[in-house]
Formats: structure tokens, sequence, C-alpha cells
């Protein structure tokens, strides 16, 4: 194999064969995606910061260890992009605001301390809608993302740079966050993979809060084994984050081979009432792929559906609300200029928050508020409880639910910009997931017939990753040549 | 519904936000038709059901609890090094308290 041509189709397993087998080295194969990244870049604006000092001590780290027949992590040399709502330590992280322009942190998050523990070489941080607040990546304040498929089209959001980077080829794999949807939906309008999994199986140490409740750390890749790889280099307890669960971590990358024979999966009415026809049959056709494969296909009903949207944007921006009380020009934002405390406050957040984020903390400020707290937050808390029950009772008949990621493919720039109600209509069928805390996922599963990417969606029981993996490697095998 | 501007520059005021006099009006617009969209749960009856406060805890009540033993921390020099404006190891602000 060589570089550079091979860059943009690499995967986890290519960079380590071509490590042990001495085709590249890691400092080399640094150099030439940081120079192709660097070059590609602004066709997508989907990285805001490049890493190259960073990337570049991690992979002479990575080479001196394979001369010496030391350790060969999982991810060795592998080029990795983050989502700027991930701190790295020394490295800008934005979070897509202007209030963080300058914020540089003191400290790496679990998940990345973990990546690059296994020999995951980070290349740069990843454009994303301010503070993961947004369903295109048009809320960013340095500018939107283009989907790689159509440059004309959003790429999806909020982690509309961590699909992009590894659609357009300028990362092997990146990581984003999930809050209603944000790793599935742009990975779906984009044409990769993206996981969210299980609530509190990957550490949120290091994630910038949004909705603490909701959010999730989560993998991009190529394929179903990339993403699962990456999964497992992030899974698992930790000390830093107490909703970090204990639960043991599969073996996905061996679970996922097995065939789906036999497995129930459940297609849920709620989910394909009113699902445009394009979306509709690439989504068919996927499941009678898998029926071919073995699956028994059954009908079920999750009947609260249609409140996940209401339940979900009052519980999101409450908690937002409260989670960015933060920013408030003393310890690690910009400042504005005032007189009195107050005004500073007040000035500092009024200039450096973009128009969603003042709505969503405006909201959810709203439904807190004295008087409100139980005919909102309540009454959305106990909401929340129905959703995660439909789950529950629809698990003790199917082992996973297939369903659409998105009601339509990749939208033009500009389109719903100035519809909030209908820009949230676009995670109608993602917000369940992040509410009930169960695994889901996206994988490609077709074209539009304008050529734009599909995803299919496939939710499991909390904690099983490995069949929803399953689902998906035995899918993306079938159907990719 | 469209929430008065007057409730807008109160919550405004609770969240510690400086609106323009534009946003205030396109704020009261769009947290109408977000509220009105939200009193659909109004319709459910959800008098007998448990609000959700945990996600999914399956481990017993002390297993985040852990020794408390110092460990290393962020330093000062650090901590500060994002502000806008320090002196002396502290974050400094404008002056709250009057002689």
């Amino acid at each position: 194999m060589s570089l550079p041509g091979a860059i943009p189709s690499l995967t986890i397993s290519a960079v380590r064969n071509g490590l042990l087998k001495k085709d590249f080295s890691a400092r080399e194969l640094a150099e030439a995606v940081l120079a192709y990244a660097e070059a590609e870049n602004p066709k997508t604006n989907a990285y805001l910061t490049f890493s190259r000092e960073r990337a570049l001590k991690a992979a002479a780290h990575v080479d001196e260890e394979i001369a010496k027949g030391g350790f060969v992590g999982a991810l060795a040399g592998v080029p990795l992009g983050v989502k700027d709502v991930i701190v790295t330590r020394g490295l800008r992280t934005t979070c897509g605001s202007r209030i963080l322009e300058n914020y540089i942190p003191p400290y790496d998050a679990t998940a990345v301390f973990r990546l690059e523990a296994e020999g995951a070489v980070i290349i740069g941080k990843l454009n994303c809608d301010e503070f993961a607040m947004g369903s295109s990546n048009e809320n960013s304040a340095y500018g939107p993302v283009r989907n790689p498929r159509a440059l004309d089209r959003v790429s999806g959001g909020s982690s509309g740079g961590s699909a992009a980077a590894v659609a357009q080829g300028t990362a092997v794999v990146t990581i984003g966050s999930d809050t209603g949807g944000s790793i599935r939906q742009p990975a779906s309008f984009c044409g990769v993979v993206g996981i969210t999994p299980t609530y509190g199986r990957v550490s949120r140490y290091g994630l910038v809060a949004f909705a603490s409740s909701l959010d999730h750390i989560g993998p991009f890749a190529r394929n179903v084994e990339d993403a699962a790889i990456v999964l497992h280099s992030m899974a698992g307890r930790d000390e830093l984050d107490s909703t970090s669960a204990f639960a043991p971590i599969d073996d996905y990358r061996a679970l996922m081979k097995h065939p789906v024979k036999g497995l129930k999966v459940g297609l849920p009415t709620e989910y394909f009432d009113g699902l445009n026809a394009e979306t509709g049959n690439v989504i068919d056709a996927a499941v009678k792929q898998l029926q071919n494969l073995g699956c028994e296909v059954r009908e079920i009903s999750l009947p609260h559906t249609k409140y996940a949207l209401s339940c979900y944007y009052i519980i999101a921006t409450a908690e937002a609300s409260s989670n960015l009380a933060r920013y408030d020009g003393v310890r690690y934002t910009i400042r504005t200029t005032s007189d009195t405390l107050a005004d500073m406050y007040r000035n500092t957040r009024g200039f450096g928050f973009g128009a969603e984020v003042k709505r969503r903390i405006m909201l959810g400020t709203y439904v807190l508020s004295a008087g409100y707290y139980d005919a909102y937050y309540r009454k959305a808390q106990q909401v929340r409880t129905l959703i995660a029950r439909d789950f529950m009772q629809a698990f003790e008949n199917v082992d996973a639910v297939l369903a659409p990621v998105s009601p339509f493919p990749a939208f033009k720039i500009g389109e719903k910009v100035d519809d909030p109600l209908a820009m949230y209509l676009s995670d109608v069928y993602t917000l369940t997931g992040d509410l009930s805390g169960v695994p889901c996922m996206s994988v490609p599963c077709g074209e539009s017939p304008e050529g734009l990417p599909i995803g299919l969606q496939i939710f499991t029981k909390h904690f099983d990753e490995a069949t929803m993996l399953r689902i998906a490697y035995n899918y993306e095998q079938a159907t990719t040549k | 519904m469209n929430l008065s501007e007057k409730e807008v520059r109160y919550v405004a005021d609770l969240a510690n936000l400086r609106l323009s006099d534009e946003e205030v009006s396109r704020m009261s617009h769009d947290l109408g038709q977000i509220l009105t969209h939200i009193e659909q749960l109004n319709a459910l009856d959800t008098r007998d059901v448990e609000p959700m406060a945990q996600v999914l805890y399956s481990a017993d009540e002390t297993a985040t609890l852990r020794e408390d033993i110092p460990h290393v921390s962020v330093s000062n020099a650090d901590a500060l090094a994002n502000a806008d404006l320090s002196g002396a190891g502290y974050f400094k602000v404008p002056k709250v308290i009057e002689r």
C-alpha cells in the first residue's frame, strides 16, 4: 500500500498492517494525513484546529515501541479526530463557540486519554454545533460543515465535523458526542458508521456538559469493525465520572462476527408512519436484506414516541441552562468589559453565545423557573420513564429495534435555519435512544435517488452493544463488495 | 402562543443573558412556538408514573464511594491560565462591594 493515495480509505487494520510490515512509519503516516487533511479541509470546514505537534509526538512514540518490540495498542498510529466539545490538554477546545475561542484545557478527557494510551494519533479538533446544540452544524461560530457527499448540503449535527472528516478521508476514525442524535444523524447524512453507546458505557469526564443525563461519547468510522475497536478502547468504568458503568465490556469484534440467523428484530410502526418514500424504500430494502440473512422481523409499537420531542426539549434545555451557567467571563471564557459584576456576566454571555444556545438557555431557564417546575420538568421526567419503558417492553419480544435515523437525507445549507421547531423535528427518530439510555447506531444502508446517503438505525438493550454491532456488521458484510 | 416580551426579559435576567430588543422579540415568538408544541404532554396521564431521576443504575449504593486520599490536582497557575483577568493567585472580577 502506498501513501498518500490510500489515505481516504484507510482502516484501522490497514494502518496496523502497514506499520507492522514497515510500509510506512507512524510518523510518515501522521505527516501524510496531516498534509492531506490541511489541503482538503477548506472544502468541508470539518477541522477547527490541527494538532501537528501532539500528533507527531504520539506517532514517534508508536514508532519507538514497534522498533523495540514493545506495546502496540489497538489504535497504534491511527490518525484520529476529536469533536471540539471534548477537552484536550494544551489543545484549544472551542465547543464551536465564540465564548471559548481561546480556551486551552488543562486536562484530557478520559476518552482521549484512553485512545492515546492505545496508540491513537490525534491530528485535530473537529467542528460542531455550538455546545453540541443543533442538527445541521450551522450553529457553529466557525461556520457550517459541508457534507463531503454533496457540498451544498449540511453534514448533519451536532457532530458534523466528526462525520465529515471520516467521510472525506481526513481522519481514519473520529469521536463525537450524542445528546439527541448528534452522532447518528450526521453519520447517516455523511454515509459513515456512528455509535451512541449505552448511557454510562463511555466516561463523560472531559466532555463539556450540555445535558448530563443525556450526553454520550461515541465513535465514527468507515466500517463497523473500526467503530467497534474505538468504542472498545474508550469504554469502561472511570472513577472520574460517577455515572460511568461498572458493567463488563464485551469483546465486540469477536461477538459481532456471529451470524444473525434467528435474531428477532422489531420495526416500530411509529417510526414508519409519515416517513418520506425515498428514505422508507431504502430502509425497507435493508430490513429485507437482514431477513434474507435469517433475522425474524416483527412489527412492534413504541407508543410514546410522539412525546419524545417535547420531553427532550424540556429535559435537555433545563440541564443545559444549568450546565452553561459556568460560562460567565471569570474563569475560562472571553470577557466583555463592564463596570459591575452582574453586567459583566450578562454582557459576556450575550456577546459570547450564539442564537440557538441562547434560545435553549432561555427555554431551560423558563421551564425550571418558580411555579413551572412540576408542569414542565417533572412532567417530562415522568414521560421519559414511559419512553424508556416502551423500549424495555419491546425488548421482551425482540433482540433489536430497527428504524430510520432521520426522516430525510441531508438537507441544503440554510434550508431550515430560520425555523427552530422544524430543525428540532429532524431529530424525531433519534431522541428516544438518548432518553432511554439504550445503545443505538447508524450504519449506511443505501442512497436516495439523488445519491445522498441514508442510515439504518439499530437499537438494543442496555449494554448489549454486541448484538447491535453484530446486526450492523453482518448487514455491512452482506452489502459491501 | 407568544411569550410576552416582559416574560422574556424576566427569564433573560434569571439566565444572566443580555438580549437585544430584536432578540427579545424573536425569542418571544420562538419560545412561544416551542412551548405550544410542548403542551401536548398534558394529554398524557402520568399520575402514577415515577419521574426518571437516574438513567440506569445497577451497581450498589456505595459503589462510587472511594477512599479519601489526596491526589494531584490542577495547579493554581494552570487553573488561572484561561482567565481574562487574574492576579495574586486569584480570578479578578469587577468590584462587588463598595467601600
